[in-house]
């Protein structure tokens, strides 16, 4: 603590030379929502504090014909007033803007989220659920990696010294889309997932689902992308028993653990609950996006 | 209503300033951050002080080794169990309460033993606080650990691990030979119990349990402690009572009680968990021991780990009733955790648990039970929510299986004025049917109810306390007046002594300005709590201002020139009366304090007062839910608390009491509770993950204020803080059940409970 040091800078080349060169350990700032809290009860004491909301390239939103690139610093507040991001990926948007209190929602981000590498992040599921990919720079330069990938257990990353988010990349989801992300939490707000599912899907003219993904958090060491989810609404109307496959694929998918938050029976059964509504939120916004 | 007190300063016994909504006198400040609470204060050449608690739930303490922590420059004083002094063990009275001064001073720092996670085993002052964090890293402890028992019925089996090896159970013929954890048995009975049960038609016989449950205060304890090399020691903190505080250290330290000054702070909420002390002893300690002010501030998580929740119960009731409506006998088994030291509110708890009907054949028997958690402090009417809880969830199955409408039910059985309490006394008037009525006649109970939705009722007692309190009243130069009293403000009371003041002076409440002293300014007054203070020592305030109207009168006749008798007091007026009448014009209280100096001098009153007869508090709740039956989780859709408030003197801030409590109460039904890890370590302390209700969980509550005035004030006031708290747990358990045909018996009645009673088909397995 007495030692700490705080760096701000402009570009992401000097951010990755910052983090890659430091001595002990070096902390990324998005937003600090996480950080903060774990610098205060001492969860963490680093030497190094490294600012990212000043680069431009972490704080841009940005959106052509085929995709829409959110800056990994972007808050909450910020990105829940994209109107082309809400209108493309409302289930993205909204996994967001659940994180924390209208406070927390001036500085919480999709790339701090992510980072903080945490199964029960609630932006996660949303983004893995809409394909999103991650655009990292590092003292080798820059490379691509699926969200899902991102988090290896819980606080662990697949990111190297020096690495960071720089951005995600979401494609432009094509008619007849719609995705949604639901939580469970025992309170309204304030609160970290018990179990969160995201759902992404695309209808053919005829109503039959050609295209979904299913993503989980909270049920697993890591958030879950889950393919028996997906093949489960695949060339289907999204009916009843496409709904139940849906619902019985994420909660096979569950291996959760016992703790403060949940019990492992609570958590399965209810990750499946949470599939089926958040598909029946998609599909009735596939629907009205014809 | 009509009381010789009451022709007290407003002649004509109508109130004109009690009952009114004035703004709060500490509200303006509390809202713009200008209100200096605990960890607001500052000293010259302070130090931060830091305690390093235990992380077992019980172990043997072999060693401290404070060496290197004291070579640290920038550490100046260490305390330990070595620097205090060891205490009998004995109980003696302490204001309202007795209290054991040895098992306050093993709680406050560990001797011997660590009884739970987060107990204090060393304290640190030093010069900032990263030093004070590296020296309380470089003290080592030896720990040998030993078996642990958090739950209460696991404590009270023969083969639990043993707390304390000089315990052996009270109340009990013969007294035990071997120590156990059951520090102590009570019973109260009345009747006859066989007979009661022989003449029911229908018996219900069920257990509950409870869990512990913290007060939530948002303020952490707080203290700055200044020894000075006089042995003068002053200390500011927030707390509910300077004076407890102040007898306190002064018995753990050994210092006289006149070398303490107290000075309360602003508080954010206690609840009753700021009626005792934690950190104030060993920050005036360190103090001692440096020369210098010690600053000490707990954070959350200390909150949680070391300061008192109120116990969890295991309870048995057995009630039986007549086809026709009547409860015929009650029989209750009572068990409380008090935590690593005796003292839950088992009696209260064994009291309260079936106050709310009339019951010729009851018997309670209770048990108050140490485990390896930190020890309970009061919380909102201690031990009443617990067993009423209990016994309202009986009540309500009574009622179903009978077929009569619960409140009805209740009716039937109300207690009401001369109702013999299973504790001893007969009641004087009582709200406990007006309560019921009311909310039986709410719009709210009629309302019909959707798909997945219920609705549930509950009643709760509490006793309420009156208790000693001292007011002083000054009046100043221009007829405005000061009312200084002892009672830190935690719910509004600087507003309802401000108003009763106000009215027997006569003047507006914002010519009266209150004001909450040290105990060096103020005469003796028991602590904020037992609901006690707008009516003991708004009385007391009453007693000054009597005594501040004889002055003024006084004053009037010197300057008339006519005799005292011959003047009386009115809205704020001296007037000539009787044979006198229309001979001079009424002189206000601003005029006659401007002649204050040539007429005797200053006008000021002090009054004392031991004030009985508090109003016992009756509350009734009405609770809608609906139940997700996918995933369990319990939205409380409307809620409305009805409370006999005697009168309600601000009933903004009765409002505010009623919607509290509720608001608490949901939260102990719901979703609170302390999570252990296998080893007695406290998962969850913070309020992330201890699950308070947030704002958006709740509806607005509606409060509904009945009047059935308490004949021992002058008023009519009865204590309104704790009783709202007593009735949700049951209110929100009835109102499940009326969704899902499920009786939750176990609390908290969270998600994955609930759940998983749904799917047993109805079955709470218990938790």
């Amino acid at each position: 603590m007495s030692n700490l040091q705080f760096e701000a800078p402009e570009t992401v080349e000097d951010a990755v030379r910052l983090l890659a060169d430091a001595d002990g350990e070096a902390k990324a700032l998005a937003g600090g929502t996480d950080l903060l809290v774990q610098l205060r009860t001492d969860f963490v004491r680093p030497g190094l504090i490294v600012d990212l909301k000043r680069i431009p390239a972490l704080m841009d939103v940005t959106a052509n014909g085929e995709e829409i690139r959110v800056g990994a610093a972007v808050s909450g507040a910020t990105l829940g007033k994209n109107e082309a991001v809400k209108a493309a990926w409302p289930g993205v948007v909204e996994a967001l803007e659940l994180i924390g209190s209208t406070q927390i929602q001036g500085r919480a981000s999709l790339g701090g989220n992510l980072c903080n590498g945490s199964p029960a992040a609630d932006s996660v599921p949303a983004l893995i659920a809409a394909g999103a990919v991650c655009e990292i720079a590092g003292p080798a330069g820059s490379r691509s990696m699926p969200v899902e990938d991102v988090i290896t257990g819980p606080g662990q990353l697949a990111l190297g010294p020096g690495e960071i988010v720089v951005s995600f990349v979401m494609p432009k989801p094509p008619p007849r889309s719609g995705d949604a992300y639901l939580r469970f939490i025992p309170r309204t707000e304030m609160d970290i997932a018990v179990v969160g599912a995201g759902v992404a899907l695309t209808l053919d003219e005829a109503g039959v689902c050609t295209h979904a993904r299913l993503g989980l958090g909270a049920v697993a060491p890591t958030p879950l992308l889950v393919a028996d989810g997906a093949e489960a609404l695949i060339g289907t109307t999204v009916d009843d028993d496409a709904l139940a496959n849906l619902a019985a694929a994420a909660s096979a998918a569950c291996n959760p653990i016992d703790d403060k938050r949940g019990t492992i029976e609570y958590r399965v059964k209810v990750a499946g609950v949470l599939a089926r509504r958040a598909a029946l939120i998609a599909l009735e916004r596939a629907r009205s996006n014809g | 209503m009509a009381t010789a007190k009451q022709e007290i300063g407003n002649g004509n016994g109508s109130l004109k300033y009690v009952g009114t909504r004035p703004w709060r006198p500490d509200g303006v400040d509390k809202v713009t951050g200008r209100a200096k609470f605990g960890a607001d204060i500052s000293l010259p050449g302070m130090l931060v002080g830091r305690m390093l608690r235990s992380p077992h739930a019980h172990a043997r303490i072999v060693s401290i080794d404070t060496s290197a922590a004291r070579a640290l420059p920038g550490v100046k004083a260490i305390v330990t169990r070595d620097e205090l002094p060891d205490i009998p063990n004995q109980w003696v009275p302490a204001g309202e309460v007795a209290v054991n001064y040895r098992d306050m001073s093993q709680n406050v720092m560990a001797r011997e033993k660590a009884l739970y996670d987060g107990h204090a085993v060393a304290a640190v002052a030093a010069t900032s606080t990263a030093i004070a964090k590296q020296a309380i890293d470089l003290i080592e402890v030896d720990y040998e650990v030993l078996p642990h028992v958090i739950d209460v019925r696991e404590a009270m089996e023969p083969d639990a691990p043993v707390l304390h090896d000089d315990m052996f159970t009270e109340g009990v013929e013969p007294t035990p030979e071997t120590p156990s954890n059951v520090f102590k048995k009570v019973e109260f009975a009345h009747g006859d119990l066989d007979a009661g049960f022989a003449q029911a038609d229908v018996i219900v016989e069920r257990t509950f349990t409870t869990k512990p449950v913290h007060q939530g205060y948002i303020e952490p304890h707080a203290v700055v402690a200044s020894a000075g090399e006089d042995g003068q020691c002053e200390v500011w903190c927030c707390t509910q009572g300077q004076f407890t505080v102040r007898a306190y250290c002064a018995n753990l330290l050994g210092i006289e009680i006149g070398k303490i000054n107290v000075t309360p702070s602003e508080i954010g909420g206690g609840f009753g968990g700021k009626t005792v002390v934690y950190l104030e002893p060993i920050a005036l300690r360190l103090s001692q021991l440096a020369g210098r002010p010690v600053k000490m501030v707990m954070s959350r998580e200390e909150v949680f780990r070391a300061s008192g929740p109120t116990s969890g119960g295991a309870m048995t009731i057995k009630m039986g009733a007549t086809k026709e409506g009547k409860i015929t006998a009650a029989k209750a088994w009572i068990a409380y955790q008090a935590g690593a030291f005796p003292g839950s509110p088992i009696g209260p708890g064994c009291m309260c648990v079936f106050a709310p009907y009339d019951i010729e054949n009851a018997e309670v028997e209770g048990y108050d039970v140490v485990v390896n958690r930190p020890k309970v402090a009061a919380y909102r009417a201690p031990g009443a929510p617990i067993s009423e809880f209990a016994s309202e969830g009986v009540v309500d199955e009574l009622a179903k299986k009978l077929g009569i409408d619960p409140a009805e039910f209740r009716l039937m059985n109300a207690a009401k004025e001369g109702t013999r309490a299973l504790y001893g006394p007969k009641f004087g008037p009582v709200g406990c049917i007006e309560t019921l009525e009311a909310a039986r006649q709410s719009e709210h109970y009629s309302t019909p109810l959707g798909p997945n939705q219920g609705r549930g009722i509950a009643t709760g007692f509490w006793f309420n306390i009156g208790g000693e309190s001292c007011a002083t009243i000054n009046v100043n130069e221009d007829g405005t007046a000061t009312v200084i009293e002892g009672n830190p403000d935690i719910g509004g009371s600087r507003a309802s002594i401000q108003l009763q003041a106000a009215e027997a002076l006569g003047i507006p409440p914002e010519r009266v300005r209150p004001l909450v002293a040290d105990t060096d300014s103020i005469g003796y007054t028991f602590l904020t709590g037992g609901s006690r203070v707008t009516f003991a020592t708004g009385m007391a305030a009453i007693d000054a201002a009597g005594k501040v109207v004889e002055q003024l009168r006084e004053r009037a006749a010197k300057i008339w020139d006519i005799p005292v008798e011959a003047v009386e007091w009115e809205d704020g007026y001296a007037k000539p009366s009787g044979s006198n009448a229309g001979d001079f014009e009424p002189m206000s209280m601003a005029e006659i304090a401007a002649q204050a100096g040539k007429t005797g001098g200053p006008i000021a009153a002090t009054a004392t007062i031991n004030a009985q007869g508090a109003g016992p508090g009756f509350g009734t709740h009405v609770c809608d839910v609906e139940v997700d039956r996918e995933t369990g989780r319990v939205t409380v859709l409307r809620y409305t608390a009805v409370q006999d408030a005697g009168k309600a003197v601000h009933p903004s801030y009765v409002e505010g009491q009623m919607q509290g409590g509720a608001a608490q109460g949901i939260g102990w039904a719901l979703n609170e509770e302390y999570i252990y890890d296998k080893d007695g370590r406290l998962e969850n302390p913070g309020f992330l993950d201890y699950r308070m209700p947030v704002a958006s969980d709740l509806p607005m509550i509606d409060a509904v204020i009945v009047e059935v005035p308490n004949p021992n004030h002058p008023y009519g006031v009865r204590g309104v803080g704790e009783t709202p708290i007593v009735p949700p747990m049951a209110a929100v358990a009835a109102a499940i059940e009326n969704a899902t045909g499920v009786r939750m018996t176990d609390l908290p009645m969270s998600p994955p409970r609930l759940l998983e009673a749904m799917d047993n088909g109805g079955a709470n397995g218990g938790a």
